[in-house]
Parts: structure tokens; C-alpha cells; sequence
């Protein structure tokens, strides 16, 4: 065990599932031709008005709840000042010491939790773009609603930061905050790591890490400077507060150019909004209309029969593979089968279309036919897929495309029993195999069996026949 | 007139065009005439009236706008080279509602640089005159709008008051100014100085046409978030109402050293004329008047700092050095664009609020503005409106202040209160001082009592008739 404890903190940006911006009305969608997506108020204009987006509020609300986060009912912006291109006003309008929420928490999934300080409302800022023609400005993202969730620095390893993220990530998605996607930038996170020894009461100094985009690279981004510091401080060196920048190629953190001092960003209450006051009724309709978290839910799926715990965590990593799991089981489908389908076939056809649950081409009253068709013993395993082929490209159910394939499976034994017989009186060598207590050579027959009938016998009843005819 | 068919608009458009054409020149009121859209405008007014269409109640009436407001496809400069060339795509929330009543936009008026100033004096246009006296300043930073309606180019004019920016030019250019409760008009489209102490404000040639004026451009805006809700009284109905039995309050910290003795005459003149129709006096206190200025000088140069961030060269409006380092272009551009005065505000500005200083400076002035808010809400209880002078002095001399800025803020003295406490104030003119300067008489009421406001404006005003007295344009040189 090493000497010194690890204590992270994560900061994570988050932007808002939202149709406009924070304070204007433009409309935003991740990408678009550079500055089409941008109004006289993202521009910062002489003598343009911010106006706070109703629903921007509501939606940083939900992620407040989703959280367990204390909210304020009273809140207000604050103008963080500073001078950067994409910085269209010249200042940002943040929350500095009213922030609509405090505390609240993430599931590490281990039934621990990491505390958070607070979360506060922002907007986002443009990008700035470095060309052989000089920098531009694309303001397409400026504006745009952001929620900073802060966390305490709770965290002692770079797994748990990575278990944060992935639980936090889930809730946002569930709670219908943000799409959390990295890629898109539309979840973003910076990690304060230090190093302390073991008895030490006090923390070490902090290092801030940016430029992760993804979890994987936030927790090898640690790992490196876990490594790093902790090399550093063995060998009698300091850590000196400053920020670093993760390569993931190289597989290590640099640091940035360090600024001559500080920043002060000269704080003070935005003038042009009023201070808001967040009505109860407010929260307790949001409340209400909370759907089912992550961690009820699997609590829910440990008491359905037959889930194993990594098909609980498959089946609740996406709300809505969760919510077409139980639209199948509610369509009568057994909970392991439908988790089989889901994981299986399912999955394979979203994989190959680069699609998500919700695109989906069979509907789960659909499936769930077919599950239960195969459960029936209507059709067999091999069927089924047949059926699932022809059920993505027709819209119809499960008995339609049965019959529309001919697979309907043959379970009449006075039918099965005259091919069986026929297929032992042609195949005399495999008889005579199984006879010398070969049990394989039953397979054999099955498989002949099945070959004759077109896969459509029923399996196990021609397992039965087989061995009462020869017995 | 033009309603009643009296006279054509485009008659009345000509007139005043005429004599824009003849004096602007000497007092530099206007820094563009917008005479062909302003020709055109009025036409289209005329032909309206000939279709028999319903007119609006300010049709074919000229308008001037100070620099400060955004008119679409036209410049919007502020007074500032940094602004030079900038022509804005939108239109004002203010402007855009006089237009909607027909007004027609004549032109464009001279201000202090981004408003900050009394005199008119820090602009790229050169110092605007007052026309009563050329030597003399038209006050500011609406020193422009004050001198236009004064010199009788338009009845109506819009201005910004900050801390004294309509009342004050208004008292020295012998014209009412009313500065409106703030959130009574939207600030959308006012090229922000600061924002929690600017307020859209007019100008016109009496208080009866300022009612008229503030009762259109009252009402929430939802593109401004801090205009009110609160319903818009019938101004204009409120103004022939009698003061007989209002109770008006003396507040004596206005009365203090500084103030010249001939403007405390002319306000005591005044105070007797309301005390004649019917309205009883009474001395009030407000104690912490004496904070007023360095609180307001913090506020608003620390708005000012973050407001004015905006102006860096990225974007529109100048720029220098983008062929070097960021650093290097926003130095040049900002050295270059800004005048001393708002350099030294948000130098200024910036210091109150670094941390460190902001708990001494930001922080204690707005637990001082809360303060002030309780002293105007106190006397509120025992009067219906105060009654001060609207300045220390009459106009002072062009350049007699411009070496001095202590001097020059000194000169709101009188006026920065009701900015800071967001309470309506007007100045109707109520005498000349001996050199046939005007003087003006400042009159504030509870916040959103516009009405009462206008009511006791109206009366002193029917009583005295000093608003009639027009400047000689023709023989001064």
C-alpha cells in the first residue's frame, strides 16, 4: 500500500437538453455552419438583454433532484468577467455564491456515494479555431445552458472517478437533463487530483487536469498523475498548483504555459436579471414528474427472476433499454428471455445500424410475440431469428411472419413420429452408433430430423420420440 | 395637428428640417439628419391620413434619439470612435414604440461618450452648445436631445439618464425631462453604460407632451427582464388633476453648501408657487444623501467596466492590431476607441471589483443604495412628492469642467439619488438665473407613482409658464 492517500475532485460541465440557449432565443443543435446559430443577444451587441430560458431553469431543476441536491428558492446570476474571443460579452453570466442548488450526491455503484458541492446554471462559450489564415471565431455554442456540477473532493481512486462519472452520466441521461455526450462535448469534465500522506490531516496541493474526453481517459489520466505526484513526493519534491493537460497518445500530462498570476474574474451580481425565486410548487411539480432512477431501478430488476447482475447493469446503462425491456415482460415475455433477446440479437442488429433503442424497428408488443411464441415451443431458436429477420424490415407481428415464412414449428407427435421413423430407417449407422452407447449419435438423428422437417420440428419433442423409438 | 388635419406631415417634417438646416450648426445638437427617411416617413404618414387609415397618436410628430440607441440600419455610435461605423441591425424597444405611434425619427442626437459625462463635451463629434448661451454647455451626457428640443428641432427627444443625464441637460436647456420609475421602459436597445442606474428618458417642450410620450413608451418588454409589469396610468388625464392638499416634502440635505444662491431662490420661488395651489410643505430628511455620489461612482463605473468589455475588436466596430497578438489588438483597439473619461471609469470600474476591494467599494455602495432606498420610502410616508433644485448651479462654461471630473460628477449631485434608488424624477424649468440662464426644478415621487410626478409637474408648469420662454438662435453667433 502506497504511503499517501489520493484525495480527486471532479468538475463536470454539463450542457442542457434544450431547444435554445440560456438567454436567447436561438435555437441550438450540436454542429452547424459556424455562426448560423447565433442571435443579437449571443452576439453581445450594444444594448442586447439577456432573458432567462424558462426551461432552462426546469431542466437544471430536474438534475437538482436527480441529485439529491438542496435547492435554493432563492437564486441569482453573477457576471464572471474576462477578456477571450469566443467570450462574446466580455463576461460570462454564471452563478458565483447563489448557485440554485448545494450538496446533493452520485452513486459510485458500490452503494457508496460521492458528495457534491454544489451545481450552478451558466452559459457556454464559443470556440475559437486556429487556421492558416489566422483564428476564427464559430459563436455557434456561445450561450448555450450549462450546468456545473461541482464535486467535493470525496473521491480516493481513478476508478472511483470513473464509476462517478459513468453513475452521473446515467442519471443525467434518465432525468432528461442532457444527452451526455463527450463526444459532442455536450458532458465535459475537469479532475483535481493531490496527494497526501496517509496521516496527514491536511490536503496535498492540487493539480487540475483538463482536456478528457472520455472516462476512460479521465481515470488513465489519474493513474498517470497518481504516478507522477506521488514519484514526486517520495523523492522529496513539492507539487506545485498548477493546470495539466492530458495526451492521450503519449499517455501522460503536461503542464499548461502557467499564467503570471491568478485570474480574478471581478465577480458581482448580473444587473440585467432579476434574483429568481424558485416556487415549491415549482419543485414539487418537477418532482412528480421524475421518472424512475438507476439505482430504484435496479433495485426493481434484482427482484425479477432469472437477471443476473451484469444483465441488471446492461439492461438500466440506457433509461429506455430499460423502459423496452419491461415493455416486452409487460407484453408477457419472461424477464431472462427478454433480457437474452435484448443483449442478443437486439443488440447486434443496433450495433451494426449505429442505432440507439429508441430507433428500433420492431416494436416491443411485437417481440415480445415472438419471445413467447419461442417459449411456447411455436417456434424454435433457429426460427425465431428467422422470424426477428423478416420482423425488421415488416411491420407485423410475430404469428404473421411465422406463417408468412412457413415456420410454424411442428409439435403434432403423430406427424414428427412417421419423419422420425423414416429417418431412422434410412440412417442404420448412427442406430447402430447410439446402440454401441454412443449418445452423441442421437444428436445426429436430431439434426437429421430437423434437416427434414425444415427446422421446424419441435426440438424437444423429437428428442422424446427418438428415444422412445429406439428404445 | 396632423391628426386633425391641420397641417400635413410633411409639412411639419420641412419645417423642422429647415431649421435643423439653419442652427444645428451652432450648437451641434444632432450629429445626423436624417432628412430623406424623415421626408419619406412623413409622406407615407400623409398618405395614410388620405386613406382614411387611423393614425397613431404622435403621427407625423419629428423625434430625435439620442446616440445611445439602437435604430435598425442606422449608426449607433455612442460618441465613441469605438463604435465608429457600427450600424445596428435591430431597433430599440423604446424607439420602436414611438415609431409604432407614428413619430418620425429626425435625427440623431450628441451625448457624452457611452453617456458617461454632464456636459456633452467627451464625444467624437465635438462638444454640443447650449442654446441659450453658445458658450455655454447643454449639460449631458443627453446634452444633444436637450439642446435639439430647446432649440425647437423636435418636440420630443429620447435621452438616457444614469445619474442626471436627462434631468440636468433638461434644467440647463430651459425644457421638462422626466426620468420614468426604473423598469417602467424597456432598456432594450440602449447601448448599456450601467445597468441597474440606466433608464430611458424623453424630452419634450412641455409636461403635458411627456406624459403623452412616457405613457407609450411605458410597459414590460419581454426582451427585458428587469421592465415591469405593473399597469400604465393615463398619464396625460392625471396632468390637469389639482394639487390642492398635496402633502410635498423639503428634503434639506438638497439645500447644502455648493448650491448657488440664485438656483436656491428660483427653487424656493417655485416651492411658494405649489405652496399658492393649494399643496402644504413640510422639511424631510434623507440622511444618506451625502453618500450619494461615491456610492453612485462606484455602482456605475463598475457596471460600466464589465458592460464595456464587449468593445474588444473581434466582433464589430474597431479594430487595431489584429495582425499582432490577441493581447497587443485588444490594448490598441481599446486604447484607441475609448476617451479618457471612459478609460478613467473603467480603470475605475475594474478596481471596485477586484476581489479584495470589492467588499469595500461594489458591496458597500450597494448596501448604501439599499439605504437610500429606505430614506425615499421613509419620506414617502409623510409626503406625495419631494421638491429639490435639479442642480447646483446653471450652466456652466464649455471646458470650465473638463480638467476637473470631481468638479463635473460633483454636478449630479442633485440628481444621482433617483437613479440609485430607481424612483421617478422629473425637471421642469422654473426661471432663468440672472445671466438668462434656466434653471430647473426637480420633482421625484414613490416608485411607479409616474402619475403623481407628472400631476405636480403639470401644475407648477400652468401656473408659471417658463416652458414657453424659447432661446434666440437668430442673433446669437
Amino acid at each position: 500500500m502506497s504511503a499517501y492517500k489520493t484525495v480527486i475532485g471532479l468538475e463536470v460541465h454539463c450542457q442542457l437538453k434544450l431547444a435554445s440557449k440560456l438567454f436567447s432565443p436561438a435555437e441550438y443543435a450540436f454542429g452547424g455552419e459556424a455562426n448560423s446559430r447565433v442571435s443579437a443577444v449571443d452576439l453581445g451587441l450594444p444594448g442586447v438583454l439577456p432573458r432567462l430560458n424558462e426551461d432552462a431553469l426546469r431542466v437544471a431543476l430536474r438534475a437538482a433532484i436527480a441529485l439529491d441536491c438542496e435547492i435554493n428558492l432563492r437564486t441569482k446570476f453573477d457576471r464572471k468577467n474576462y477578456f477571450y474571443p469566443d467570450l462574446p460579452k466580455g463576461y460570462q453570466i454564471s452563478q458565483f455564491d447563489e448557485p440554485y442548488c448545494r450538496g446533493g450526491r452520485v452513486p459510485l455503484g458500490d452503494g457508496r456515494f460521492a458528495e457534491l458541492h454544489h451545481i450552478h446554471l451558466e452559459e457556454d462559450a464559443g470556440k475559437n479555431m486556429h487556421t492558416d489564415q489566422g483564428s476564427l471565431v464559430d459563436l455557434n455554442r456561445a450561450g448555450v445552458a450549462l450546468i456545473e456540477i461541482v464535486g467535493m473532493p470525496d473521491l480516493s481512486t481513478p476508478r472511483e472517478a470513473h464509476d462517478f462519472l459513468e453513475n452521473l452520466k446515467q442519471i443525467l441521461q434518465y432525468a432528461e437533463v442532457s444527452d451526455c455526450d463527450m463526444e459532442k462535448g455536450s458532458l465535459r469534465c475537469d479532475a483535481n487530483i493531490s496527494l497526501m500522506p496517509r496521516d496527514a490531516t491536511e490536503l496535498g496541493t492540487k493539480v487540475e487536469i483538463k482536456n478528457l474526453n472520455s472516462f476512460r481517459m479521465v481515470e488513465r489520466a489519474l493513474e498517470y498523475e497518481q504516478r507522477r505526484q506521488q514519484a514526486l513526493l517520495a523523492s522529496g519534491g513539492e507539487v506545485s498548483q498548477h493546470t495539466r493537460l492530458w495526451n492521450d497518445e503519449r499517455g501522460e500530462t503536461k503542464a499548461m504555459r502557467s499564467k503570471e498570476s491568478t485570474q480574478d474574474y471581478r465577480f458581482f451580481p448580473e444587473p440585467d436579471l432579476p434574483p429568481i425565486n424558485i416556487s415549491e410548487e415549482l419543485i414539487a411539480e418537477l418532482r412528480a414528474s421524475m421518472p424512475e432512477l438507476p439505482e430504484a431501478r435496479r433495485a426493481r430488476y434484482r427482484e425479477l427472476e432469472g437477471l443476473s447482475d451484469y444483465d441488471i447493469d446492461v439492461l438500466t446503462a440506457d433509461r429506455h433499454l430499460g423502459e423496452y425491456f419491461e415493455a416486452l415482460t409487460k407484453a408477457g415475455a419472461a424477464a431472462k428471455s427478454a433480457s437474452n433477446w435484448l443483449m442478443g440479437e437486439v443488440s447486434r442488429v443496433l450495433n451494426e445500424n449505429n442505432q440507439s433503442i429508441a430507433d428500433f424497428a420492431i416494436e416491443a408488443p411485437r417481440l415480445a410475440e415472438l419471445i413467447r411464441c419461442q417459449s411456447e415451443g411455436k417456434v424454435n431458436r433457429l426460427s425465431a431469428r428467422k422470424v426477428f429477420e423478416r420482423m425488421l424490415s415488416h411491420a407485423e407481428g410475430a404469428m404473421a411472419a411465422i406463417s408468412a415464412l412457413g415456420l410454424e414449428q411442428i409439435s403434432d407427435s403423430g406427424e414428427l413420429e412417421s419423419v422420425v421413423q423414416a429417418v431412422i430407417d434410412a440412417n442404420p449407422k448412427p442406430i447402430a452408433d447410439y446402440r454401441s452407447g454412443k449418445e452423441k449419435a442421437l444428436h445426429a438423428l436430431k439434426g437429421l430430423v430437423m434437416k427434414e422437417t425444415g427446422g421446424k420440428a419441435n426440438p424437444k419433442l423429437v428428442g422424446e420420440i427418438l428415444l422412445r423409438l429406439l428404445s | 395637428m396632423v391628426r386633425k388635419g391641420e397641417q400635413s406631415a410633411t409639412a411639419i417634417c420641412a419645417a423642422f428640417l429647415d431649421r435643423i438646416e439653419s442652427f444645428n450648426p451652432k450648437l451641434n445638437a444632432l450629429v445626423e439628419v436624417f432628412s430623406t427617411e424623415a421626408r419619406q416617413a412623413a409622406e407615407a404618414v400623409d398618405q395614410a391620413k388620405l386613406r382614411g387609415e387611423t393614425l397613431g397618436p404622435l403621427a407625423g410628430v419629428p423625434l430625435v434619439i439620442k446616440d445611445v440607441f439602437n435604430l435598425r440600419g442606422q449608426l449607433s455610435t455612442c460618441a465613441s470612435r469605438i463604435l465608429e461605423g457600427y450600424r445596428s441591425p435591430y431597433t430599440a424597444t423604446a424607439v420602436q414604440k414611438l415609431q409604432d405611434a407614428g413619430a418620425i425619427i429626425i435625427g440623431r442626437s450628441n451625448m457624452d461618450e457611452f453617456a458617461m459625462g454632464s456636459s456633452t463635451e467627451h464625444s467624437i463629434y465635438g462638444p454640443s452648445r447650449n442654446p441659450f448661451n453658445l458658450e455655454r454647455s447643454p449639460g449631458g451626457s443627453s446634452g444633444g436631445s436637450a439642446a435639439a428640443v430647446s432649440a425647437r428641432f423636435a418636440p420630443l427627444a429620447l435621452g438616457s439618464d444614469t445619474g442626471g443625464s436627462v434631468r440636468q441637460p433638461a434644467a440647463f436647456c430651459g425644457i421638462p425631462g422626466f426620468k420614468p420609475t426604473y423598469g417602467r421602459i424597456s432598456r432594450y436597445g440602449l447601448i448599456a453604460f450601467a445597468s441597474s442606474l440606466d433608464h430611458v428618458a424623453p424630452f419634450a417642450r412641455s409636461v403635458e407632451d411627456l406624459a403623452l410620450c412616457t405613457g407609450l413608451l411605458a410597459g414590460e418588454d419581454e426582451k427585458d427582464s428587469t421592465s415591469l409589469a405593473e399597469p400604465v396610468p393615463d398619464y396625460l388625464a392625471g396632468c390637469s388633476d389639482s394639487i390642492e392638499g398635496l402633502r410635498i416634502g423639503i428634503p434639506k440635505e438638497y439645500f447644502a453648501a455648493g448650491l448657488d444662491p440664485e438656483i436656491e431662490a428660483l427653487t424656493k420661488a417655485a416651492i411658494q408657487e405649489l405652496e399658492d395651489h393649494g399643496a402644504s410643505t413640510q422639511a424631510v430628511t434623507l440622511p444618506h444623501t451625502r453618500f450619494a455620489i461615491p456610492s453612485y461612482y462606484l455602482l456605475c463605473t463598475s457596471e460600466a467596466s464589465s458592460n464595456l468589455a464587449r468593445y474588444d475588436g473581434v466582433r464589430y466596430g474597431l479594430r487595431r492590431g489584429g495582425d499582432r497578438s490577441l493581447d497587443e489588438m485588444y490594448a490598441e483597439t481599446r486604447g484607441e476607441g475609448f476617451g479618457s473619461e471612459v478609460k478613467l471609469r473603467i480603470l475605475l470600474g475594474t478596481f471596485c471589483l477586484c476581489s479584495g476591494y470589492y467588499d469595500e467599494y461594489y458591496l458597500k455602495a450597494s448596501k448604501i443604495r439599499t439605504l437610500m432606498r429606505r430614506d425615499f420610502a421613509s419620506a414617502f410616508k409623510n409626503c406625495d412628492v419631494l421638491v429639490t433644485p435639479t442642480t447646483p448651479t446653471s450652466a456652466f462654461k464649455l471646458g470650465e469642467k473638463l480638467q476637473d471630473p470631481l468638479s463635473m460628477y460633483m454636478n449630479d449631485v442633485l440628481t444621482v439619488s433617483a437613479n440609485l434608488a430607481g424612483i421617478p424624477a422629473i425637471s421642469v424649468p422654473c426661471g432663468f438665473t440672472s445671466d438668462g440662464m434656466p434653471a430647473g426644478l426637480q420633482i421625484l415621487g414613490p416608485s411607479l407613482d409616474e402619475a403623481r410626478v407628472l400631476q405636480v409637474a403639470a401644475a407648477y408648469q400652468k401656473a408659471t409658464q417658463h416652458h414657453l420662454h424659447a432661446p434666440d438662435l437668430e442673433t446669437q453667433s
